[in-house]
Formats: structure tokens, sequence, C-alpha cells
């Protein structure tokens, strides 16, 4: 395989990995560096890519689990990620203004979940992958994952209708 | 659309039980300008997914990779180089110093005399004045026989 057609390959979904590697690692920086280095190690694979069904669902798994092992290390040396990064773009509607507001509460929201929901929230109602997609790139499955799904849109609802209700959460 | 046909699709979605399909309803749902205003609680979710999605990776993809095999190089050299290094100054620095058994030798007698006398005069200063310190531990023994008297 060559680097074009390798390039072919990845541009699908070289987005969702660095939005994955984003929702797992805050910042922008460490994710332009979890996706640079998958890819990476994607590339030194390419004799055996072929023989992977789904090269996408392979890179998923190879970004959680890089992602996974930073946040392990981060935690070892006790840096505290912050996130400072909302980004803001397509404004110009009022209501939009206003929902920017919420969209932040909504990334703080997501932020207090535990890793694996987080996962599988982005995975589902951002990436919209199927379930058995998603259990095959996080080794689970399918009904652990609607739970854990239900759970984490559950908890994510109870925070907004607070954040409505009352402005705090 | 029909609004209780949302109602039950939510309670469907926070069950985790909502195809594909229906997660797009319900988000295309939330995403257009009117939501009904029970259900505006609901809007800040769907619209941040969607706003989520838009993001996108723009940073470059290296994917040369003998820039890293030169890097790798690199530090085998430097390290050679460093160990190269170290071995010489050892070879040039130990390999000058005197021997253990040689320690020189004078031809004039006379030189010869004089030269071990004087070390003899400074191995006997040093000795005396060790045996000087020495000799104020027979301030106590004086002061310990005061009071133990034999």
């Amino acid at each position: 395989m060559n680097q074009n057609e390798f390039i072919q390959i990845v541009n699908p979904f070289k987005d969702k990995v660095f939005r994955l590697a984003k929702r797992l690692l805050v910042s922008v920086e460490e994710a332009e560096d979890a996706t640079q280095e998958v890819m990476v190690k994607l590339w030194t694979k390419n004799e055996t890519l072929p023989n992977y069904n789904s090269v996408e669902a392979l890179a998923m798994t190879m970004t959680k689990n890089y992602c996974l092992d930073q946040l392990k290390s981060k935690r070892a040396s006790n840096l505290q990620l912050v996130h400072s990064n909302y980004s803001d773009r397509s404004p110009s509607v009022q209501k939009q203004v206003e929902d920017r507001d919420r969209w932040a509460w909504m990334e703080k929201a997501m932020g207090d979940l535990p890793e694996q929901q987080k996962l599988i929230v982005q995975l589902r109602d951002i990436e919209q992958y199927e379930y058995e997609e998603i259990a095959s790139m996080l080794d689970m499955n399918e009904t652990a994952i609607r739970v854990a799904l239900s759970r984490a849109r559950k908890a994510l609802r109870d925070k907004m209708t607070k954040t409505e209700n009352y402005g705090i959460a | 659309m029909e609004l209780h046909k949302i109602e039950s699709l939510l309670d469907k979605y926070f069950d985790g039980e909502t195809s594909l399909a229906q997660e797009r309803e319900l988000q295309e749902y939330f995403t257009s300008p009117d939501v009904a205003q029970h259900l505006e609680q609901y809007r800040p979710m769907f619209g941040y997914f969607a706003k989520e999605k838009e993001q996108r990776f723009d940073g470059t993809l290296p994917l040369e990779p003998r820039k890293r095999k030169v890097v790798a190089w690199l530090s085998v050299a430097a390290s050679v180089a460093v160990l190269l290094g170290v071995g010489k100054f050892a070879y040039d620095n130990l390999g000058s110093q005197t021997t253990p058994g040689d320690l020189g030798t004078y031809d004039n007698p006379e030189l010869a005399m004089k030269e071990t006398q004087k070390a003899l005069d400074l191995l006997s200063g040093h000795f005396n004045k060790g045996v000087e310190s020495v000799s104020y531990i027979n301030e106590y023994e004086q002061s310990k026989d005061l009071v133990f008297k034999k």
C-alpha cells in the first residue's frame, strides 16, 4: 500500500479519531498528537491492514487505548487537564448565541462522565455508530453498551435539567 | 412531526433502545427552529452532539517513516560519540599516571639522603603533633584520680 492509498483509506475517519481523542484528552493539542500517533501506528502496520475487515474500527480501538494510556500516565504524574477550548463557530442567530452557553454546560456534563460512558456517548450520539460496531471497538457486549449508554444519557439529562431550572450544575 | 411520537422516542432514547434512524429523527427535530416549550431542555443536548460532529482534524499526518529512523540513528551516533569521548579521556588520563610499583629514584646518594631526612622530619613532626594532643588525656586521668581516690 502506498501513501496515497493509505490516505484514501484514512481520510474518512481521521476526524472521528480526532474527536474521540479530544473527548478523552480534552485539549486540542493533545488530541492532535494522539491522532498523529494513531495514524503513524496504522501506517507502520500498512502491510497487514488489508487483513482487517474494518480499518476504521481498528483505528478507533487504537485511539481509545492510546488515550486511556495517556490519561493513566497523566494521572500518575499528577497533571491536570484544563479545558479552555470550547470551539465557537457558526453564530449569527440569536438563539445560537444562547445555545453556546448551554453547550458549554453540556461539555462540562460530558466531562464529568466516567471514561467508558464518555467513549460510548461519543461513539453513539456524536459519531452515530451501530451498537455492533461500538461493541467491536470497545470489546464489550451490546447489552452492556446499551446499559451504559442509557445511564450516561440520563445523567446528562439530569445535569442539563438542573442547569436549566436553577442555573447551577 | 407529531409531538407524542417525539415524546415516546425520547423515552426510548433514554433507555438506550432507539435505532440510529430514530436517533437521527430526534436530532433533526431538536435542531429545527420550532421545538415544543416543554421539550426545550433537551435542545442543548442534541445541538451539542450535532455541533461536536463538525470538529475537524487539521493537523498533518506525519507519514514519513524515514524521519523517525534518522532520529533513531542520530541518537545511536550521539551515544557512540559520547562513549568514544569518555573512553579516550579515561585512556589518556589514567594511562599517564605512574604504575604502583614505580615511585621514581635518585641518582645522587647525597641528595637522596637529604630528601629522605626531609621526609622523615615531616613524618616525625606530624607524629609529635599527634602525641601532643593525646597528652590532654592525662588531664582527664588527673581529675578522675581526684574524685576516685585510691
